[in-house]
């Protein structure tokens, strides 16, 4: 039993980052209407951003927070306004834009990837930080997971109320449920379809600072994190937050009962769970 | 004018069968390494006419293809030394048939990114599943395969590869290949006037996966080494897709200049710029999908075009051929 409990505890703390890692997506895919495969590839950047500040410079990971998303956020604005912009207004019809733009986004992912080898070499890194247990009765939290729990759940709450409570986030919820009647509300949706795209990259930002803290980091990374994204994001129905938090905390949970059996057979759980997912119910737990 | 229009329709059938004579006697005039690099771009000619057999055609875009091509690799890795060669590549085929029969049957609900993401999961679940099952069940992690001298690999390729754009051209002329063009166009419309639209796009799959799985089988033979990280690797399935768009999809003739340019292009890049390939590479293809929409050959029927139209009214757009247009 206490066992059980133990590998309950690990899923949830490991949901904490699957939530994140999926809600960037989530808003890109949801609103911009870009599926970024390259998605990964900036969790990627986030976690060497914070890796290469803590060990080259002996800045609290933490911190990371205050530089990995940032600068992710004005890349994500950058890429989405001089590629997708343009790729949009190219594109004759919506659906022609969805399967181009992932395409594209593969194209950023080869060129992102091959960059971070460039500057950061192909090795396996990692660090350190708060690595040591507590004990509950006789249930072992990894404190390094607990503070990342708490950070991902702030985060994704945060920014949760700012979607629902403030006006950009209004104009963002009513650009992702019909952009042209938004449009002729006044919503500057051009702005407002960068800006999704930038809090994507952002969030893929913390997301890899919370990475950088518990696994090893390397530069080919990427694609898992995509790939367990996308999982989450389906999971909880595209383009809904509070969907990808509780599709993340469930993977997690998931995740962490298939490895307690058998670690060689995760992945392949993984997309086994998702290839099911998609057949019964592509649009999600929380999907309209 | 009618003259020349008669004259055109015989240019394209005379250039391709010289095209192939010429590939035929290649073997005889030029080095081993000549041969292996035409075998390289034969097998992305053939991965990329199959893909746009299918996705081009009907607007599904598959990333599978690299399962396929998968499938056909681990027919050879088993079924290698206890069959013959030809019948091996049939194998090949038949395997990936049957896989496609039964991706395409389970699909057909998804539409849009939803069966490109599944198609793209499909391919990891098979790699995973296998790297677990030889490690665990087997206890051997991948096979040997007895090699095949390249210059047979080539020829069979070449087979192949006509066998293919007969097959394409036989099924454009058809009405199956009409039905199939209205699926892409639109769907619901097609299914209204009586096309039995999933049977048809099952059949098309796979269809367009047995000359994947035979790519697969006699490529197999020049490997020596095959595990399931080598068979199932993802670029089998994104390099077809960005060949075709490369090249511009609608006709026979896009994808097979797009995969035989990308892969002289790419074979280029990665002996002489082996370090910056994957930076240039992506640039290209963002590029490509940025500035030709309709690749290569909407790019050169657009200049054709401008040549011959003598005076080009102004504010009279020419519009190249589109992704798939599913304006509907």
């Amino acid at each position: 039993m206490i066992s059980f409990i133990n590998v309950l505890v690990n899923g949830l703390l490991l949901g904490g980052i699957y939530a994140i890692t999926a809600m960037g997506l989530s808003l890109q895919y949801g609103v911009a209407r870009i599926l970024n495969i390259a998605h990964g590839e900036f969790i990627m950047v986030g976690a060497f951003l914070t890796f290469v500040l803590h060990t080259k410079l002996g800045i609290n990971p933490l911190f990371g927070l205050a530089v990995a998303g940032p600068v992710l956020f004005v890349v994500g604005y950058l890429i989405q306004r001089i590629l997708f912009k343009t790729l949009k207004d190219r594109t004759p019809t919506p659906a022609a834009f969805e399967g181009s733009s992932m395409l594209m986004a593969f194209g950023i992912l080869f060129v992102v990837q091959s960059i971070a080898i460039f500057i950061w070499g192909t090795n396996v890194q990692g660090y350190s930080y708060l690595a040591y247990s507590v004990y509950l009765g006789d249930i072992r939290f990894s404190v390094n997971r607990l503070v990342i729990l708490v950070i991902s759940v702030l985060i994704c709450l945060l920014f949760y109320l700012f979607l629902t409570r403030t006006r950009t986030g209004k104009a963002i919820r009513a650009a992702s449920q019909d952009p042209d009647a938004a449009g002729l509300m006044g919503v500057n949706i051009n702005r407002m379809l960068a800006l999704c795209f930038a809090f994507g990259a952002m969030m893929a930002g913390f997301a890899g600072m919370l990475i950088s803290m518990v696994f090893p980091i390397y530069t080919t990374m990427g694609m898992q994190y995509t790939i367990i994204a996308i999982i989450v994001v389906v999971l909880g129905g595209l383009g809904s937050i509070p969907g990808s938090m509780i599709g993340g905390f469930l993977l997690g949970i998931f995740s962490a009962i298939v490895s307690a059996k058998d670690p060689g057979l995760t992945m392949a759980a993984y997309y086994l769970l998702f290839l099911v997912l998609l057949l019964v119910k592509p649009s999600g737990i929380f999907g309209r | 004018m009618k003259q020349s229009k008669r004259i055109a329709k015989y240019i394209l059938p005379v250039v391709i069968v010289l095209l192939v004579a010429l590939m035929a006697v290649v073997p005889f005039f030029t080095d081993p390494y000549k041969v292996v690099f035409l075998r390289t771009i034969l097998m992305f000619v053939i991965l990329t006419l199959s893909w746009s057999l299918f996705s081009g055609t009907t607007g599904y875009t598959s990333l599978a293809t690299a399962a396929f091509y998968g499938a056909g690799l681990y027919t050879t890795a088993y079924l290698g030394e206890k069959l013959p060669l030809p019948l091996m590549v049939v194998c090949g085929g038949i395997t990936a048939f049957a896989l496609a029969l039964l991706m395409g049957a389970i699909t057909l609900r998804l539409k849009g990114i939803y069966f490109a993401i599944f198609t793209l999961s499909s391919v990891e679940l098979i790699k995973q599943v296998l790297h677990w099952y030889e490690i665990n069940i087997v206890g051997v992690r991948g096979h040997y395969v007895t090699r095949v001298n390249d210059v047979t690999v080539y020829y069979v390729l070449l087979v192949i590869t006509v066998l293919l754009v007969l097959t394409i051209y036989l099924i454009k002329r058809s009405r199956y290949g009409l039905a199939l063009n209205s699926i892409g166009s639109c769907e619901e419309a097609a299914a209204h006037i009586g096309i039995n639209v999933v049977g048809l796009k099952i059949l098309a799959y796979a269809i367009s996966s047995f000359f994947i799985g035979m790519a697969g089988a006699i490529m197999a033979t020049g490997m020596l080494y095959i595990d399931s990280y080598v068979a199932f690797d993802l670029n089998y399935s994104f390099f077809p897709t960005l060949m075709a768009i490369f090249g511009g999809l609608g006709n026979i003739l896009g994808p097979l200049v797009g995969a035989a340019v990308f892969t002289y292009l790419r074979e280029i890049l990665i002996t002489k710029y082996s370090y910056h390939y994957m930076l240039i590479f992506g640039t290209v293809m963002v590029l490509t999908i940025l500035y030709l929409p309709s690749g290569l050959i909407g790019l050169a029927q657009n200049i054709w075009k401008k040549l011959t139209t003598p005076a080009p009214t102004k504010g009279l757009k020419t519009e190249g051929g589109k992704h798939a247009d599913t304006s509907c």
